[in-house]
Parts: structure tokens; C-alpha cells; sequence
């Protein structure tokens, strides 16, 4: 074994939210086992291109590194999915790393995923128990069903799915395929249901959930396996279902 | 609240979409097939269509005006996508392509087909058999219709498919499969139905 195996890395850098990208190469000694964030980590110990130019660190974002938080999603030989489960060995190479452009670039690898966040607040993807006093035991969740919201829960707001999204982009206001899902979740809770229709009506509003046109790239992108299309679809119901509660004027709430 | 005037407009290019410009298509296709018939056949047809009563009134509320709102509210639609299917090569993606594709050149087509038939025939010409006829003997013509008789016919039925995920009518991925098969085979239906007439021109 004269030869050292090495892996390369062609990663798309910018400097700041404004400036233009460009890429770099690397090189790394390979190590089994290894994962994208590794040879992140490795290129941080010795910031030096392929060239030999001695450059910046790369910048990305990393959290758990167990895929549950989504903070190191980044598109991966063109695929958006978690860098920290993006084992090497089962990579091609080069290894192309880039940001998800759906989301503001801070720097290099690391965007900025607000706009997600944003919309969980406008459609008030949480159960409100907050008060002044205690409000005693809610109603009780039946157990299939707990198991079966389990799955949904799963989202970790990484941003894959609106990076898939042809619909997602700065044409438009579209909140993403993401939402859908935490609406479902939250309406489907028995105290989260009691505000269905204040969540379902925030949703409908313009910039909502308009925008989604079917490409269902969601589903097939999500890394947690959520079922999105499905929960898009029954959040299309609820939301026929509301509006001609709104329009005909039957119980609105 | 933003209001959601964005919603109303989604929901009703959805489902103009089907009542009553998908009906008409089919309508006309129907009508159009009477050309297999021989040209007595086809012109009988067309002239019972034409001579019904407040024909103008039936033109305007279930052909043009819908028919403006679907196209126009469709390109907008249609051009704030950003394809990716090259990136993301899933099957849905295609369609989701393709549903724009082939709504551009149907809204072509109508323009066009519009202009050498309904405006003609407001200009005195006869809107008969000998006028199709004469169309498509021109081999580019000839073409040209096949092409967008298709696509107008695909655009309806996969467009059939996403108006009922896009009112939740298919929410289950089973029943979102079955209607893919369902609006396909509607699709490869009434292009036979389509392709038939023209040819029954040449």
C-alpha cells in the first residue's frame, strides 16, 4: 500500500451575504469512517486548497450531528441532506459541496433558514397552554394516534424540502412544503385542535400555502421520511373545508 | 390578516380549470369527432352547436371568460416555478414540468386556433368542414394540431390529477397513485378521440 487514499472536495465558498461565489478544491488524507463534517473539520485544522493556497476556513452550521436538528443541511453532489449522516464512503468524487441558494448564503456552507422559523410563528405551529392560572389535564391523545403524529413531529426544519421545491424560490412567497406538515401535526394534537381554524385561516392567508403546484419533490427529498404530500393534501381538505366555512358562514371556529 | 385573495384566485384557476373549460374540451372533442362520420356529419354537428340559442352569452361565461382567467393566472403560475427536474428527476417533478410546458402551448394554440376559426367566422367565414380542411392540408398545420391537441389534453388530465390533491379530494398516496393511472388513461382516451377527428380532416 504505496499510495495514500485521498479524498477531494470541490466546496462552493462566499464571503459574505453579497459577494459572489466561486469554488475551491481540496484534498484530504482519508480516514475510515469518515463523514462530510469531519472533513470539514479536517480542512479547518488546515485551511490550504489543492493549490497550496493558504485560505479561510470554510463556514458551516452543525448542531447534534445525529441528524435531528437539520442546522448542517447543504446540497451534496446536488442532493440537500444533512452533512452529518453524508458518509464518504458512499459518496462519488469529487465530493461538490454547496448551500441550499433557496435560503440567504451567511457565509460559505451556512445560510439562513428565518424564513422557516417566520412562517412557524405566522401560522402558530404550537399549542397555546400559557395562561394565568392552571388550565388542569387537557384531553387525552389515544395511543395509535399519538404514534402516528410521532411521525410527523420528525420534521426538524432543516430546509431540504424547500430547497427541492421548484415553488419555493424568490418569485414567490410560498411558505414551503414544511409547514403543511407542522399544521397537520398541530391540528391533529386534541388541544392543539382547538385552534384549527385560527391556524388553518393564518395559513390561507397571501404568502401561505398558495404556492405549492404538486412536483412532490418534498416527499421524496424529506430525510426523515415525512409523508409532506400527505399532509399537504389533508391540509388542502381542512382548508377547502374552512373556506367555505368562512364564505357560507356555518361555524367558523 | 394579508387577506387571501391569493388563495380564492388559486382555488378557482383550479377549478375553472376542470368546470368549465375541462367539460368544454371534452365537448369539443366530442363534436369534433363527428368528422369521422364524413362531412355531412361533422357539419351538422357544428351547425347545431353554433345555432344554439344565446350561443354568445354560453361563448362568453363558459368558454372565454374562464378561459382568460385560467391562462393568464396560469402563466403567472407557470413562470414563478424554478424547474429543477434535471436536479430532482422524480416522476411528479416531470409532470409538474410538463404541466407548464404543454399549458404554454395549449394558450398558443387557443390564441391561434381562436383566431383562424371563431374570429373568421365572426368575420363571415363558415365554420364547417371544408374550413378544417383546409387547414390541415397544410402539413405544418397538420403538425402543429396534433401537437397541441395533445397537450391541451394532457394539460387537462394531469391537471384533473392535481385538482384533487389540490382540493384534498386524494390525500392517501394510494388514492394519489390510482388517479395518476386514472388521468392517464383518460389522457391516452381522449387523444384517441382527438387524433381521430383530425385525421378524419385529412
Amino acid at each position: 500500500m504505496s499510495d495514500k487514499k485521498t479524498v477531494r472536495f470541490i466546496i462552493t465558498r462566499q464571503d459574505n451575504p453579497d459577494s459572489a461565489p466561486y469554488q475551491q478544491e481540496f484534498e484530504l488524507d482519508y480516514r475510515p469512517n469518515m463523514n462530510v463534517i469531519s472533513a470539514l473539520m479536517e480542512i479547518r485544522r488546515n485551511p490550504v486548497d489543492v493549490k497550496g493556497n493558504q485560505t479561510a476556513p470554510v463556514s458551516w452550521d452543525m448542531n447534534c450531528l445525529e441528524e435531528v436538528c437539520g442546522a448542517c443541511s447543504m446540497v451534496i453532489n446536488g442532493k440537500p441532506r444533512q452533512s452529518c449522516t453524508a458518509l464518504v464512503d458512499q459518496l462519488e468524487q469529487p465530493i461538490r459541496l454547496e448551500p441550499m441558494r433557496t435560503f440567504p448564503v451567511v457565509r460559505d456552507l451556512q445560510v439562513d433558514r428565518s424564513r422557516m422559523f417566520d412562517s412557524l410563528k405566522k401560522v402558530k405551529a404550537w399549542i397555546p397552554i400559557d395562561g394565568t392560572y392552571d388550565l388542569g389535564p387537557g384531553p387525552r391523545m389515544p395511543e395509535p394516534k399519538r404514534q402516528w403524529a410521532y411521525e410527523l413531529s420528525k420534521c426538524m426544519t432543516c430546509g431540504v424540502c424547500l430547497e427541492a421545491c421548484p415553488n419555493v424560490n424568490s418569485k414567490t412567497n410560498f411558505m414551503g412544503p414544511a409547514v403543511f406538515n407542522q399544521v397537520r401535526l398541530f391540528n391533529a394534537h386534541p388541544t392543539g385542535a382547538m385552534n384549527k381554524a385560527e391556524r388553518l385561516n393564518a395559513f390561507m392567508d397571501d404568502g401561505g400555502m398558495q404556492g405549492c403546484g404538486n412536483s412532490q419533490n418534498c416527499v421524496q427529498s424529506c430525510p426523515k421520511g415525512i409523508p409532506i404530500t400527505t399532509s399537504i393534501a389533508a391540509v388542502n381538505r381542512d382548508a377547502t373545508l374552512q373556506s367555505f366555512k368562512n364564505f357560507f358562514g356555518s361555524d367558523q371556529v | 390578516m394579508a387577506g387571501n385573495r391569493e388563495f380564492f384566485n388559486r382555488r378557482l384557476h383550479s377549478l375553472l380549470g376542470v368546470i368549465p373549460i375541462g367539460l368544454f374540451l371534452i365537448q369539443h372533442l366530442v363534436v369534433n369527432h363527428f368528422a369521422t362520420g364524413g362531412e355531412e356529419s361533422f357539419n351538422k354537428a357544428a351547425g347545431f352547436m353554433e345555432h344554439l340559442p344565446f350561443r354568445i352569452i354560453l361563448e362568453t361565461f363558459i368558454i372565454f371568460l374562464p378561459i382568460l382567467f385560467h391562462a393568464i393566472y396560469g402563466l403567472y403560475i407557470a413562470f414563478t416555478a424554478k424547474n429543477n427536474a434535471s436536479r430532482f428527476g422524480f416522476f411528479r417533478n416531470w409532470m409538474f414540468l410538463l404541466q407548464r410546458v404543454t399549458g404554454v402551448i395549449t394558450l398558443i394554440f387557443i390564441v391561434w386556433h381562436v383566431w383562424q376559426t371563431r374570429v373568421q367566422a365572426a368575420f363571415g367565414a363558415e365554420v364547417n368542414f371544408q374550413m378544417m380542411e383546409n387547414i390541415l392540408s397544410n402539413p405544418f398545420m397538420l403538425w402543429f394540431y396534433i401537437i397541441c391537441v395533445v397537450s391541451a389534453i394532457f394539460h387537462f388530465a394531469n391537471g384533473l390529477w392535481s385538482f384533487c390533491v389540490s382540493w384534498g379530494i386524494t390525500i392517501s398516496p394510494r388514492s394519489q397513485l390510482i388517479s395518476t393511472y386514472v388521468t392517464m388513461g383518460i389522457f391516452v382516451a381522449l387523444s384517441i378521440v382527438g387524433i381521430r377527428a383530425i385525421f378524419a380532416f385529412v
